[in-house]
């Protein structure tokens, strides 16, 4: 019984960082007044001057959400949220134009450094084009001369609603419909600001694009938007990362990303999700409430989401694919970590509707604490998607004896000829494997680290180089993946 | 190098070291032959450190210091290496990583700085051919996947990695046949030198025809009943284990 204890007393130490990204940066912000009417709505449109069907799209989509109420199936425990003490807007004021870093806040710049991410290094190093959203508004574009060379454009959303508007027009709640859900709903009402991306026919994109997201003023509502259109035979890479600085108050953040893929186009979308999750008792941290959901549009089509989740203190996440063309492709690969008292009810959607299309999700929770890690998927093969095939592996590792973990799979075939593999386990690190590693003079921590790093591998390899590199410290491991 | 006095230890209020004494001088081999069920494993695992025994007296003494003051790494990273009976599978953790851990923080624990990337790989070649154990082992998951004979090889590379002071080989002879038996003799053999000792245990006098020891002891019902030279475990072998409940 003693040992029992002592074991959890080790993985207690192991598991209980504190949050390493708690800090708060110090610029000025214009806010939009706390509530939330039709007044609010036509001020965030005025202040981004928009035009006026995108102000009817927002109207539309918040009369539709008052009639609406927060979906409770989820196995999440969330208290009552007063939508009317958000704020829907923030914006540093004075939007600066830069041309060089010099002339960017030292302190936003001092911010990403504390991050590991400072734009010079990220330029330097990587070759990624960064389009760094601080509090809902872009304050920097970098490599939009390369990327223009190749007629690609990656900009904010707002400036897609000036610059493009025939195509945000076009696409924007093709995917994700104004009044799709709840959440998506209040998106489609009150966003802010996003990403904006879309590669020509043909062309293959020579970086990876990369957005970092930060939830920075107090009590913010954050609505980011995101839109990527792949072309016919186009390829991208997409990574979002995030992490937030430490605050007592809930933060909603209710995003919408949406992508399209046509004929014969890939689009490879990767998510590492470090938000502050709460303190070590429960309190505070980010509501993450967040629609994902592409659809691979033509023929040959590919959509490969990767997410590694840290963070949050509530998780409601389901990136889906929405396989339409014949023998297009749909990938989910997921980590999610919860610790503490963290809840995350994550998975994915996996909808068949062309011929011959093949869906993959791999997933592996892992839970430690006193937290909550539950796996919610849904595979739907309609009757004219014959030949189509499905796998499904969803694997849990519980480390500690107060966490908990579920998995919720639903599966639905319309037609003889289609095939769907689930396969499921659920694993704790072993004393003995412990004992293992110990003898051979590993620490246990570093042991903890090797052994969840090993069980996470197969989603990490499908995460880009620099990406995986920052997951893998995120999962508080050193040496996977250096040599061989 | 290591001293053992008068241990007593017992798992769910069963005894199962009733007053153990052993001497381990460098450069020596001892076997420690006996039944099941005497305390054999019990005995590698005490000086391994697993927590799971009730250890009521005697003293275990490792170069001078106290090992029951140290914990599980450190006994390791002080040079203990146990070659266990049923090695564990680590799913997803790559032998390469797993041994560059273990050794990296064998030299952090000695104040030597990690090796690089290139150092290890070298060293992990050279010790690849001293026990002729075969690149596809190193290139998997720890374990996984590994045939009975393949871990038992794998045990043995992994000692060779580590050069530890005091081996202990618990039952690392059973299930293997004859090849692999020979497999990892050697590699024994070619690691043995005037500065580190050995602790075979076996119920078979088979794997002491390759490794030949310095002393024999007989372990029985919590205790060492006998000790001699390596003649004594060809007489082991002939009388069988049955004698020793009527001579003791």
């Amino acid at each position: 019984m003693a040992k029992e204890n002592q074991q959890d007393k080790i993985l207690q130490d192991v598991t209980q960082n504190e949050y390493k990204y708690g800090f708060v940066t110090d610029v000025e912000m214009e806010m939009a007044p706390v509530g939330l009417d039709e007044s609010t709505i036509r001020y965030i449109s005025e202040k981004k001057k928009e035009p006026e069907w995108l102000l009817e799209f927002r109207l539309k989509a918040f009369r539709k959400w008052q009639t609406m109420e927060m979906p409770d199936w989820a196995h999440l425990e969330i208290p009552k949220i007063d939508y009317q003490a958000i704020s829907y807007y923030a914006a540093p004021k004075e939007l600066p134009k830069y041309t060089s870093l010099d002339e960017v806040d030292p302190e936003l710049l001092a911010t990403f450094t504390k991050l590991g991410i400072s734009l010079e290094e990220q330029k330097r190093l990587a070759g990624v084009a960064v389009d760094a959203v601080f509090d809902s508004v872009s304050v920097k574009t970098t490599f939009q001369s390369t990327l223009k060379k190749h007629g690609i454009i990656f900009s904010s959303f707002s400036e897609a609603v000036q610059n493009h508007p025939e195509l945000v027009k076009k696409y924007m709640g093709s995917v994700v419909p104004a009044h799709d859900n709840f959440f998506a709903t209040l998106n489609s009402a009150v966003f802010s600001d996003g990403s904006f991306c879309y590669i020509p026919p043909g062309v293959r994109c020579p970086v990876d694009l990369s957005t970092y997201f930060r939830i920075n003023a107090a009590n913010t509502g954050q609505f980011e938007r995101t839109l990527i259109i792949a072309d016919e035979g186009a390829y991208v890479s997409y990574m979002e990362g995030c992490t937030a600085p430490q605050r007592d108050e809930n933060q909603l953040h209710a995003a919408i990303v949406e992508i399209v893929v046509m004929k014969d186009a890939e689009v490879k979308y990767s998510t590492v999700q470090n938000w502050y999750p709460g303190s070590k008792e429960g309190k505070g941290g980010i509501y993450n409430f967040v629609t994902k959901r592409g659809i691979c549009k033509g023929n040959n089509a590919k959509l490969s989401w990767t997410q590694v989740e840290t963070g949050s203190a509530k998780t409601w996440k389901y990136p889906s694919c929405i396989l339409l063309g014949d023998n297009s492709v749909g990938e989910f690969y997921s980590v999610a970590v919860t610790n503490n008292y963290q809840q995350a009810d994550t998975g994915s959607k996996m909808i068949h509707l062309g011929k011959n299309t093949k869906s993959t999700i791999i997933s592996k929770g892992i839970s430690a604490g006193h937290s909550d890690n539950s796996y919610r998927g849904l595979v739907k093969i309609l009757k004219k998607a014959t030949n189509s095939r499905n796998y499904s592996q969803c694997d849990s590792l519980l480390l500690g004896s107060e966490c908990g973990a579920h998995t919720y799979p639903y599966i639905k075939i319309a037609n003889q000829s289609s095939i769907v593999e689930h396969e499921a386990t659920t694993s704790k690190i072993s004393e003995d494997q412990l004992f293992y590693c110990n003898q051979r003079g590993i620490s246990t921590e570093s042991a903890i680290g090797l052994i969840v790093n090993g069980y996470a591998k197969e989603v990490l390899n499908k995460l880009p180089m620099e990406f995986a590199v920052e997951a893998q410290k995120l999962l508080s491991v050193s040496l996977e993946g250096s040599v061989g | 190098m290591l001293s053992i006095k008068n241990l007593k230890a017992s798992i769910d209020n069963k005894q199962i070291l009733k007053g153990l004494n052993l001497e381990v001088k460098k450069g020596e081999v001892h076997a420690i032959m006996g039944p099941n069920g005497t305390g054999k494993s019990t005995l590698a695992n005490i000086i391994a450190g697993k927590d799971i025994y009730d250890i009521q007296d005697g003293e275990i003494l490792y170069n001078g210091k106290n090992l029951m003051d140290l914990s599980v790494d450190e006994r390791a990273n002080e040079g203990i290496f146990l070659s266990f009976q049923y090695p564990v599978e680590i799913p997803g953790v790559s032998m390469v990583n797993f041994m560059r851990t273990a050794l990296n923080e064998q030299r952090q624990y000695h104040g030597k700085d990690p090796l690089s990337g290139g150092e290890f790989l070298q060293k992990m070649e050279e010790k690849k051919k001293l026990v002729d154990i075969q690149s596809k082992l190193t290139n998997r998951s720890v374990n996984e996947g590994f045939s009975g004979g393949e871990k038992k090889k794998n045990e043995i590379f992994q000692m060779a990695m580590l050069e530890p002071t005091l081996a202990i080989l618990d039952e690392t002879d059973s299930g293997l046949d004859i090849d692999a038996l020979r497999i990892v003799a050697n590699g024994v053999n070619k690691l043995r030198n005037e500065d580190n000792a050995f602790i075979i245990i076996t119920h078979y006098q088979r794997l002491l025809d390759y490794i030949v020891p310095d002393f024999v002891h007989v372990l029985f019902e919590g205790r060492i009943v006998k000790s001699g030279g390596k003649e004594l475990a060809l007489e082991l072998e002939q009388k069988g284990y049955e004698w020793l409940n009527t001579a003791f």
